[in-house]
């Protein structure tokens, strides 16, 4: 397996446009995002935020422009890029009948083992004794941090969230933030939409605001 | 991680979950009985035209069985999300794919097979047709369960998506039911049934091969 | 090679296609008009009656060209759907959808036809010919279709998912008619006697392909009509459109 832990991030979206329902979300947008950055995509409810999300991971094509990791279209290293990267939308893209230890072993599996074992990763999003529940029985706050766990069990470099904070109490919120200072610290990237004040104090903070213009 | 243990994997957590939803498992049993033992009700209970009637009855109601479960396949993988993970999942997703459907016929068509002699019986099948209607099964449930995912990835985001999943599902059941029906009406009559099964086996070999990567096409425009 | 592949790629263009449609409409009207009046005179009046049928076998003219059409649309909106998979032209899918409720039209048109044939010769509204029963799996497999591109709601994955059910279709269609006619062969049923082929007297063959040019010209007549209004619909908002509004 390549050295994931130590590549660098270079996510380039080119001149993308996007309409929804022949509504024009956003035309010739650019952005890029490199190691050890965070880009928070701000703006009103139904400006494109999740849309753009979307786009940046490849589940959704542009209808105008390209979105390029290290330079090359995602279309076409798709395997490499998503080996790269991480996606938390806004369903926790975990199974309710099986447990949160279950869910984190089947994405190993799929998606190859990082740093932290699925134990470690666990405790770090502080669900230590839960983890044989299944994980309907969960509160909503524990469900996020489980779905944000997968964050951990990886080594991917970009994590790519769509309101990561939902349903997370004061205490969760400030452990998934202190989650993220560590992973920019490590030259890790982020991209994330958040209705919440974001407080970060690693990594070079860049702001795109869908509303205007 | 390599594609066989992706593939096992998926498989094993589908066939965990279908364990831990056991009403799953039943639900395609009983309406495969349940529309199987409408016939006689329904045309009458002479045994000749039971019998006559009885490969092709047996061969509806498993396919009418095999569609009722199909939602099952990708739904619930929409409505919490590990769907579009499996599409950003490092593994081809055609393979994926095939795991699931592999999992959808474990839990859903192996126990119509089972069964189905039994039912047969109720209708008068000669014991003769039996192993070729377990055979043609065999062979043809599998096949219900690929096309059929290729109908239920092109419709899982869709509100009303059983109505027209029907639509675009069943002409492609067709060749099917022909010459799954055929083969057990052929066996009944101590006629030479290897050509059915033969096709049956051909059309197994085109979906393997071809379902799994239309599915997974259709489960990408889908999701966008 | 070349420069059929540039002439191709203006199809996909919009606006072109739209201007260029306009052109063709009232020259291929009129051919329409000129084939279909000569198809329907030299079968129905001029061609003698079928020693077997008598006048009932004038069916065919209407029959014969409208079961064809309903294949010959289905392989037009097959290459459609790859174009627009795989080349992603834009204009391939309105092609698609244009298409598909022609194409039912056709089926419709030759399961009717087909029927009505049936019935002074064998007395039943119905049979299970092989031909018919082909002919009604491809009229829901064109309803699946348009039933999928209406419930779609983004536009742009309806194009894409129509096409991908589509290039499926094609693929079992093939395989859907020989079950049937070995289904049928099976079960001794009857077959709508065929008057296709070189046994055809000239003067029964030249009104057919006549009437089978004008149903292609009619589909394409009205496919382009509903291509030009789904196209303005979706470019509303583009400048081309709105000079063409606005300017004229």
């Amino acid at each position: 397996m390549t050295d994931l832990a130590n590549s660098t991030v270079n996510l380039h979206a080119d001149s993308v446009e996007c309409s929804r329902d022949d509504r024009l979300l956003f035309e010739n947008l650019s952005v890029e995002i490199c190691s050890g950055e965070a880009l928070i995509l701000e703006g009103r409810n139904g400006t494109g935020k999740t849309t753009l999300l979307r786009i940046l991971c490849g589940l959704r094509r542009p209808d105008v422009g390209e979105v390029r990791w290290s330079g090359v279209p995602i279309e076409e290293c798709a395997v490499d890029f998503h080996r790269h990267m991480v996606y938390v939308g806004h369903l926790d893209g975990i199974k309710r009948e099986l447990t949160a230890l279950e869910n984190l072993r089947v994405l190993q599996t799929l998606s190859g083992r990082g740093k932290f074992s699925v134990d470690e990763a666990l405790d770090a999003v502080q669900l230590g004794g839960f983890e044989d529940i299944p994980v309907h029985f969960l509160s909503a706050g524990q469900k996020r941090r489980a779905a944000l766990a997968r964050l951990l069990v990886t080594d991917a470099r970009l994590w790519i969230l769509d309101e990561p904070f939902t349903s997370l109490d004061v205490q969760g919120i400030e452990l998934v933030e202190s989650l993220m200072d560590r992973h920019l610290s490590a030259a890790g990237a982020l991209v994330m939409t958040s209705h919440h004040q974001v407080n970060l104090s690693a990594g070079v903070i860049k702001r795109l605001n869908l509303s205007e213009g | 991680m390599s594609v066989w243990q992706a593939f096992v994997e998926l498989l094993k957590r589908d066939l965990r979950l279908a364990v831990r939803r056991r009403a799953e498992i039943a639900n395609p049993l009983l309406f495969f009985v349940m529309v199987i033992v409408l016939f006689p009700l329904g045309v009458g209970a002479e045994p000749n035209l039971l019998e006559r009637m009885s490969a092709g009855v047996v061969w509806v109601a498993a396919l009418l069985a095999a569609l009722l479960t199909l939602d099952s396949i990708f739904r619930s993988d929409f409505e919490d999300g590990t769907l579009e993970q499996l599409l950003l999942s490092a593994q081809p997703l055609s393979i994926m794919v095939l795991a699931k459907v592999v999992a959808h016929w474990l839990v859903t068509g192996l126990p119509l097979l089972l069964v189905a002699p039994l039912l047969a019986m109720l209708l008068g099948m000669k014991s003769a047709a039996m192993g070729t209607l377990m055979l043609s099964l065999l062979l043809g449930t599998p096949v219900l369960s690929l096309i059929g995912a290729i109908g239920v990835a092109l419709t899982v985001g869709l509100r009303r998506a059983g109505v027209i999943l029907s639509l675009l599902v069943l002409p492609l059941y067709v060749p099917v039911l022909i010459f799954g029906a055929a083969a057990v009406d052929a066996a009944a009559s101590g006629l030479p049934v290897a050509g059915q099964l033969y096709i049956l086996a051909a059309f197994l070999a085109m979906a393997l091969s071809l379902a799994p990567v239309a599915a997974a096409s259709a489960l990408r425009i889908s999701l966008s | 090679m070349n420069s059929f592949m540039k002439w191709f790629h203006k199809w996909g263009s919009p606006p072109w296609f739209y201007r260029v449609s306009g052109k063709m409409l009232p020259w291929l009207t009129g051919l329409f008009v000129i084939t279909l009046v000569y198809g329907l005179y030299a079968g129905l009046v001029l061609a003698p009656a079928d020693y077997q049928q008598g006048d009932s076998f004038r069916i065919i003219y209407v029959h014969v060209p409208a079961a064809w059409m309903g294949m010959f649309i289905y392989m037009v909106m097959a290459a459609a759907a790859l174009v627009h998979l795989v080349w992603r032209m834009k204009m391939a899918d309105v092609v698609l959808i244009s298409s598909a409720p022609i194409g039912a039209a056709f089926a419709f048109i030759a399961l009717v036809t087909g029927s009505l044939w049936g019935k002074p010769m064998w007395g039943t509204w119905w049979t299970w010919d092989a031909r018919l029963t082909s002919e009604l799996l491809l009229l829901f497999i064109y309803l699946g279709i348009i039933a999928l591109h209406s419930a779609v709601e983004d536009r742009q994955s309806a194009g894409r998912a129509t096409a991908v059910l589509t290039l499926v279709g094609v693929v079992n269609i093939p395989i859907i008619h020989y079950s049937v006619v070995w289904w049928n062969t099976l079960h001794q049923g009857t077959t709508v006697a065929r008057l296709d082929g070189p046994a055809m007297a000239p003067e029964m063959l030249w009104p057919l392909l006549s009437m089978a040019f004008a149903f292609k010209l009619y589909y394409v007549i009205v496919m382009m009509l509903s291509a030009r209004g789904e196209v303005l619909a979706r470019e509303t908002k583009s400048r081309w459109v709105r000079e063409l509004v606005g300017g004229k």
